[in-house]
């Protein structure tokens, strides 16, 4: 069931240039776009196709795009967000990477249904050799008529620019890459006004993620309804997973929404099992934001149906037992493992890159790192663990943006799923401290 | 970061740098040009010695007339930018949860050991400085670090000694192809 739509023909040499990629059908969606369809027939078919935001959120794309002002006489701005920071996501970077005319494609198709004459992509800063492959890519769309004034004849003019960032995991969140874009701070900005009404420099503007803007492609080209019937119920598509952790083959994979986790874990076309033959004992299916699952959580719900690879399988349980598709950063755990040195290193990073600007956020975050240092090397006591989850209610909801809810839900899921392993880093300080590794659990609760 | 008032002679763009930034500057609409500033920064860590010093930091403001403070508050923001002088080549090694699980601890203890220095310092013939980093977006091929433009991916202690051998001889070590 692999499924290449996004990533086709990313293992053709020189598919990186425009040449080669025109002559494996490039560019398409643009003649059909522009030449056939009216903006609004565009957007009608990114309704149709149920395609849902791929940065993480998963909220519909198509309904995004309608929510987009449009006032007589101001500028409306595409935005695309390349900041891909979620700890366990790398998937935009190999499509542009790989394929960035796939991007480009997307852009100028979205670009001319949203009415949007100029457009960006923000990409972060340590991506920085991916701008010099995108802006070369974007030079030879430019030399070869499908960007600049009157695309194809048609009337439509867009041009295309490539802006770095700094290094701030924030700036993915979309008021913050816009200020970042208008060169200031990343300080996400209070909603409403949501950006669809006053975003870029106090225009309309849509942002949307690197994979979502490149779905966009097979959508004009094979129509709304086709795409939709790629997946399973409304997780249409295919989707980029970014495979890491003990694997016998981490790495990107385009998946069909809809293939159980056990075959996405464990089959040959994917990633080929847990290395060294050792035994799954966790997974964070959808990047370092989402619910950690313990392993019996994790190929089956806890109803003991098969997991699948949709949005809605993998939030079945709620937070008690299930988690989410997120971003597609699945991250996955063997047995030797250390839960806490895990959950430590995401609270490390979430302290790291709160702007700062809301105090539940950047005082708790630091609690949070503090607490969990503390634990992991032993120094910890019981009160500790509840401790946790007392600053996590204090910060959920009381911020400007997500990132206070993204550093708090993995830490309580964390400790909801392996709360003995966290009082064992107490009981046992010396222990904890020699190896690396976490309490290794019963073999009974590994699969 | 807090801003570190270190201070270094001013320099300039080259005449040819120069129209590179303008012709940024010139992407944006009448009067939003304060957008370039983050890839104009980016070029001056480059052109300037990798870090940004006070007075190139009010060099670029007078280059794009906003004011200092406007450039010290994003310096100051955003990660990547070095306020201090740094070794020739930054080792910047994730750490990050992904990393971790596949052995960027040992690298980090390896890296310490084979250059003599710890996390954040300098070699002592300013050839290398060593960082952690939080997530770089290379989970699948960790353990991995940072020099530059180029991502050092799949380390192992070989590979290190490999990769800081090239960069003591004047060579960008080569990628292996995914």
């Amino acid at each position: 069931m692999s499924r290449k739509i996004l990533l086709e023909h990313d293992d053709v040499p020189g598919i990186e240039t425009f040449d080669v990629y025109r002559k494996h059908g490039g560019y398409r969606s643009v003649e059909k776009a522009l030449k056939t369809m009216s903006p609004q027939n565009v957007v009608e078919e990114v309704q149709k196709s149920g395609l849902r935001g791929r940065g993480g959120a998963g909220f519909p794309t198509g309904m995004k795009w309608s929510f987009l002002a449009k006032p007589e006489g101001v500028p409306r701005y595409l935005l695309c967000n390349a900041d891909e920071s979620e700890p366990g996501t790398f998937k935009d970077r190999y499509l542009m990477e790989k394929i960035p005319h796939r991007l480009i494609e997307g852009m100028i198709v979205s670009s001319y249904a949203l009415g949007a004459n100029t457009s960006y992509i923000y990409i972060r800063g340590e991506y920085m050799w991916i701008l010099d492959i995108l802006e070369k890519a974007i030079a030879e769309a430019y030399a070869n008529g499908f960007l600049g004034k009157n695309i194809l004849g048609s009337g439509f003019d867009l041009d295309l620019r490539v802006a770095p960032g700094g290094g701030a995991y924030i700036c993915g969140e979309e008021t913050a890459l816009i200020e970042s874009l208008e060169g200031k701070r990343g300080n996400p900005r209070l909603k409403p006004p949501f950006p669809a009404v006053k975003g870029l420099w106090g225009c309309p503007t849509v942002v949307n993620n690197v994979e979502s803007i490149a779905a966009v492609v097979p959508i004009v080209n094979d129509g709304g309804d086709e795409y939709a019937k790629i997946g399973l119920g409304k997780s249409t598509g295919t989707k980029l997973i970014s495979a890491s952790g003990n694997l016998v083959r981490p790495g990107v994979y385009e998946i069909e929404m809809g293939i159980t986790v056990e075959e996405f874990i464990y089959g040959d076309q994917y990633c080929r099992g847990i290395a060294n033959n050792k035994k799954l004992k966790a997974c964070i299916p959808g990047g370092s934001s989402v619910p950690i699952l313990p392993a019996h959580l994790v190929t089956k719900t806890a109803e003991g149906t098969d997991r699948l690879m949709t949005y809605e399988s993998l939030a079945e349980g709620g937070f008690a037992s299930g988690s989410m598709l997120g971003s597609g950063g699945f991250i996955v755990f063997d047995e030797d493992q250390c839960i806490v040195r895990n959950t430590w290193t995401f609270a490390r990073f979430y302290a790291h890159e709160s702007c700062g600007q809301c105090s539940p956020c950047r005082e708790g975050t630091g609690w949070m790192e503090k607490v969990l240092n503390r634990l992991e090397h032993g120094q910890g006591t019981l009160e500790d663990i509840d401790l946790l989850a007392e600053i996590n209610k204090k910060i959920e909801g009381n911020t400007i943006c997500p990132l206070g809810d993204a550093a708090a839900w993995p830490v309580a899921a964390a400790i909801r799923h392996f709360r003995e392993e966290f009082e064992w880093h107490v009981t046992h300080p010396e222990e904890s401290q020699k190896r690396n590794y976490g309490l290794v659990l019963p073999k009974s609760t590994l699969v | 970061m807090s801003l570190k008032i270190i201070h270094q002679e001013r320099q300039e763009f080259s005449a040819e740098r120069m129209a590179e930034v303008q012709a940024l500057i010139a992407q944006y609409p009448e009067g939003k040009h304060k957008s370039a500033l983050m890839r104009i920064l980016h070029m001056a860590e480059e052109d300037f010695g990798g870090w940004l010093s006070v007075e190139t930091m009010n060099y670029v403001a007078e280059i794009l007339n906003i004011q200092a403070i406007e450039v010290y508050e994003v310096a100051t923001f955003y990660t990547m930018f070095n306020l201090e002088p740094t070794g020739k080549y930054v080792f910047e090694v994730c750490r990050t949860g992904p990393c971790m699980l596949v052995g960027s601890d040992n690298i980090i203890a390896y890296l310490e050991e084979k250059l003599e220095v710890k996390m954040g310092g300098t070699t002592a013939d300013g050839m290398f400085t060593l960082k952690t980093a939080e997530c770089l977006g290379a989970c699948g091929y960790g353990p991995m670090l940072q020099c530059g433009k180029q991502y050092h991916e799949h380390l192992t202690k070989d590979r290190i000694d490999e990769i800081i051998a090239s960069y003591r001889s004047g060579v960008v070590p080569k990628e292996i192809a995914r």
